[in-house]
């Protein structure tokens, strides 16, 4: 009976850096472009705000192109 | 000629059985998206079934081997295979019945185990692997998940606390149905492949293909069709306590559970320690709500899920080597005719029973306190007191409020899963 304690050891850690790490960076886009409402009743973040929160998500999409080429690739 | 109506047999009740895994998985991916209504509970069981068939046609390195290093290979037969199908069909059908979400690997290991011990003995079975590969992951999966799904939750709960709440619930529905899609990819990827490896190991053994055949075509056309179809009938059952009764979670917290799900799921295969899908999302709702300030979690309703893990290959492997013994009093194509039958006959009686109180589109989301059913003005009062997402939807206490009528109409018909009426009423309110 051998346990691989290191490939668990390593899921835990990549498992928080990426499962956890990511819904954050989600959360850091929404609250950058979160702006209190102007008089018609739209959000108009700035550019830098919009900037800001787009590299957020573009990183997530990144990731989840490379998920789906992981999947794809028969690595699951 | 008789290694042909075995192989028929074989075929069919591996389609059997990967309609049940789409079945008895859609929750893993979907739940949580249905119960925050990022998505209508019809339009995610149609999103999860179409990614589940893509990803069965995704990857297609599969690999002609049923549990590899649990059970002694060279002593796999046909007989075994199909003993071992019925034990994990039926385990998956009970569960379902009674709602708990089940690893559908550990069952069909379950009962290829069980089989195993009845035409071999123990020797059949190598136990090390058993342990180490099967029942300590299903203990160390929901540990891991939670951990990185409290995190994951906790980091957004703290990020997003100043965000207006409409802002929040419309922002982390598209995270949420982008997480749970592509736990929906991997699970097609993933579990089709099982079913493709069982029927491909069964065309070898009879010798309708040769030894180093791919997979014909065929075989990935229908598995992947038996999935998508078991996934988008969608187990409610399921669903409904995977979504509804752990935890009550916002899109939020679905966002951050599916995410961890994914990313767990993912890596462990990439790692080499695999997890079961099952475990791994459960614990990841488990642990949105222990990672929420104020999210009560129903522990109770966990402990009986850890309890029915524990339980599988055992229970499964009974039916299995039932099955097995069954087919062997009876012998030859008549006794694997029989196992079959009673798989259909006592399927049929699960269905049966669980007709008593369905479970499906119109009622999955209703409050999980029975007491709590009564009717809207209860529906919405309870809403507030524990601070989820209705309290800022009023139109999702309607469509939640017509839910309860429209259930209570469906109890009087018998026929409710597929009337088109309700359909149309939560489509034109949401």
């Amino acid at each position: 009976m051998n346990i691989e304690w290191s490939a668990l050891g390593s899921v835990i850690i990549w498992g928080i850096l990426i499962g956890a790490g990511l819904p954050a960076l989600f959360a850091l886009g929404v609250k950058t472009l979160a702006v209190p409402a102007g008089p018609d009743g739209e959000r108009h973040p700035s550019l830098g705000r919009r900037v800001g929160a787009w590299t957020c998500f573009g990183v997530i999409i990144l990731a989840i192109v490379g998920a789906v080429a992981f999947i794809a690739s028969g690595g699951h | 000629m008789t290694e042909t109506i075995l192989l028929v047999v074989v075929v069919m009740t591996a389609l059997a059985f990967d309609f049940t895994n789409g079945f008895h998985d859609t929750g893993n991916a979907m739940a949580t998206s249905i119960a925050t209504r990022a998505l209508k509970p019809k339009t995610a069981v149609l999103l999860s079934a179409s990614l589940n068939m893509v990803g069965a046609f995704l990857s297609l390195t599969v690999a002609a081997t049923i549990a590899t290093g649990i059970v002694d290979a060279g002593l796999v037969t046909l007989e075994v295979v199909l003993a071992g199908l019925v034990g994990g069909i039926l385990w998956n059908l009970i569960t379902w019945l009674f709602g708990i979400p089940s690893s559908s690997s550990h069952a069909l290991i379950g009962g290829i185990v069980g089989a195993m011990l009845a035409a071999a003995g123990t020797e059949g079975v190598l136990w090390g692997g058993l342990v180490a590969k099967v029942m300590l992951p299903a203990l160390l999966a929901p540990i891991v998940a939670i951990a990185v799904a409290s995190i994951g939750t906790a980091l957004v709960a703290r990020l997003t606390r100043d965000v207006p709440q409409d802002m929040n619930e419309k922002s982390f529905r598209w995270g949420q149905i982008g997480s749970a899609s592509l736990v929906s990819l991997a699970h097609g990827t993933n579990d089709a492949q099982k079913s493709m490896g069982i029927i491909l190991l069964a065309l070898i053994a009879a010798g309708a293909v040769p030894e180093d055949s791919g997979v014909p075509f065929w075989v990935i056309f229908s598995c992947a069709l038996a999935m998508a179809l078991g996934t988008y009938l969608g187990g409610w059952r399921v669903i409904r306590t995977l979504g509804k009764g752990l935890v009550e979670i916002d899109s939020r917290q679905g966002m951050a559970a599916e995410t961890s799900s994914a990313a767990v799921i993912l890596l462990s295969s990439h790692f080499g320690f695999s997890l079961s899908t099952t475990h791994v999302a459960t614990g990841s709702i488990l642990g949105s709500g222990v990672g929420m300030k104020g999210a009560d979690v129903r522990w109770g309703v966990a402990g009986r899920m850890g309890l029915a893990w524990l339980i599988t290959v055992p229970a499964a492997g009974i039916v299995g080597a039932l099955a097995y013994w069954i087919q062997g009093v009876v012998g030859g194509d008549a006794g694997a005719f029989v196992s079959f039958g009673l798989l259909v006959l006592i399927s049929a009686g699960i269905y049966l029973v669980s007709r008593r109180k369905p479970v499906n589109h119109t009622n999955v989301n209703d409050e999980w306190e029975p007491s709590r059913t009564g009717g809207s003005d209860e529906t919405a009062a309870d809403s507030e007191l524990t601070g989820d997402s209705y309290e800022y939807d009023p139109e999702a206490i309607d469509v939640l409020a017509d839910a309860v009528v429209m259930r209570d109409v469906y109890a009087l018909s018998s026929e409710s899963d597929t009337d088109e009426p309700d359909t149309t009423t939560s489509e034109n309110r949401a």
